[in-house]
């Protein structure tokens, strides 16, 4: 850990300080993170009242108490999911950042920089720019996160939104989109959370800007 | 008995649901122990279901839940019908679901069974079930959707619900159409009288062709496919037509009110 912190030291005093993430970015980042633990926690106690799997979530790690404490949290954490990952698409496509950050994503550059992130060589000195795992990582997550909301609301209104519900292929079908979906970002929130200890300067980066 | 409620409904630990809710019973102690650190803060510190305790944080998704009501209800149409399926298609068995067991479900003697009348309508007569019988019936073949996440697909046939209020003179401007019902503990529900007009809600009589057995509300059940299946009434006593919101059995228990589908 302290070789590590010397090295950000180094790194900050050769390049002149400039913005990595912007302040939308960040609001939107930790307001995101807040919303869906919200929402991972309070699903696993809703999934529980009748579960898809042979599994159930141990109640140390839900959130709401019962079934209806759960619903009540999901519901509510939802609408501050929906708008912030609203504003969050909307200012990443006015802004140009998906388009500069995330593309383009090539086969080639992808298993390149598999294979230099698998044997450790993979450079971290320029952290306004993704690498091509980054790039393919973070567009997945952003689609498993629309995926996600999607799927929620036609098990939310199945009725009303049957047309989104026949999207996904019908109701029972739309909650294992959601189950996966969920699977999926917590796969993602574990190596994404494991990699920015990894390289602390990306987390400061997220916290302070730079 | 319980093996066999067991494989009645497919993927549910009736069992692991019951210990739950018993869990959640307010504590007290707990309850104030939490409150005073109740921010964002330590919602960031959640360490699982404690978080829920807090009574200010309680009282905050009370209110989202209200506003959840008045979203639901802008987005109802009273004219989108709920998917209906073919007779193939019917979830055999049909799952029983209540809080209580099958054993302890209502036994109502036809003979003797009134529906009971009430509140802001014309005609305050009770109804034998040979009078409501002698109505047009239709029949609906629907998903139901519980809270709990699984649905099953049920054959119903009553009279739409429209309709009785029509003949019994109900003043349809009123908000609410509150059911009591025999249910042990006393169920009750309130239904938006926008709901309680869509053609699709109905005075069940039969469930799939067959006179309503007593696992699914016998004498009649109000079938209720926009919304979740808690909100569908069975072993119904009687109707009161108000303005007034008088909660219900699992409403007042933190249940959305509107839960609409």
């Amino acid at each position: 850990m302290t070789s590590l912190a010397v090295s950000d030291h180094q790194a900050e005093t050769a390049t002149p300080a400039k913005v990595i993430q912007p302040v939308w970015v960040r609001i939107v980042h930790w307001t995101n993170a807040f919303a869906m633990i919200l929402m991972i926690m309070s699903g696993w106690q809703i999934y529980n009242a009748s579960p898809l799997f042979g599994f159930t979530f141990s109640r140390s790690i839900t959130l709401g108490g019962w079934l209806g404490g759960a619903l009540l949290w999901h519901f509510a954490a939802m609408w501050l999911l929906m708008v912030n990952g609203l504003v969050y698409l909307a200012l990443g496509f006015a802004t140009g950042r998906f388009r500069k950050k995330l593309l383009p994503i090539t086969p080639g550059g992808v298993i390149a920089d598999t294979k230099a992130a698998l044997t450790f060589k993979l450079s971290h000195d320029d952290l306004s720019k993704y690498n091509s795992v980054q790039k393919l990582l973070y567009a997945g997550i952003i689609t498993v996160g629309v995926v996600i909301v999607l799927s929620g609301l036609s098990m939310w209104k199945p009725v009303q939104l049957h047309w989104l519900v026949s999207l996904f292929g019908g109701y029972d079908i739309a909650r294992y989109v959601h189950f996966t979906c969920m699977a999926l970002i917590v796969a993602f929130l574990v190596i994404h959370v494991a990699l920015a200890l990894l390289v602390p300067k990306s987390l400061r980066a997220m916290i302070i800007g730079r | 008995m319980g093996r066999l409620r067991k494989l009645l409904i497919p993927g549910v630990d009736k069992k692991l649901l019951v210990r739950d809710a018993v869990k959640t019973m307010p504590e007290l102690t707990r309850r104030r122990f939490i409150t005073a650190g109740t921010s964002l803060g330590a919602l960031t510190l959640l360490t699982g279901c404690d978080v829920v305790d807090s009574s200010s944080a309680e009282e905050l998704l009370k209110k989202v839940s209200k506003f959840n009501d008045a979203v639901q209800a802008w987005m109802f149409n009273p004219d989108a019908l709920a998917p209906t399926f073919p007779e193939s298609a019917i979830t055999r068995p049909f799952p029983f679901n209540a809080y209580y067991d099958l054993d302890d479900a209502p036994v109502i003697a036809g003979a003797d069974w009134k529906l009971e009348v009430r509140g802001l309508v014309e005609n305050k007569k009770p109804w034998t079930l040979d009078e409501l019988y002698k109505l047009p019936q239709v029949k609906q073949v629907t998903r139901h959707i519980c809270v709990e996440g699984w649905s099953a697909i049920g054959s119903w046939t009553g009279t739409p619900l429209r309709d009785f209020l029509k003949i019994i003179g109900a003043d349809t401007r009123a908000k609410y159409v509150w059911f009591q019902c025999a249910d042990k503990d006393g169920y009750n529900s309130p239904l938006d009288m926008r709901t309680a007009l869509h053609p699709q809600t109905q005075m069940t009589f039969k469930f799939a062709d067959e006179i309503l057995p007593r696992a699914y509300g016998f004498p009649m059940k109000i079938r209720v496919p926009t919304k979740l299946g808690f909100k569908n009434p069975k072993y119904v006593l009687s109707m009161e037509v108000t303005n007034d919101y008088k909660g219900g059995y699992w409403e007042d228990q933190g249940y959305n009110s509107f839960s609409g589908s």
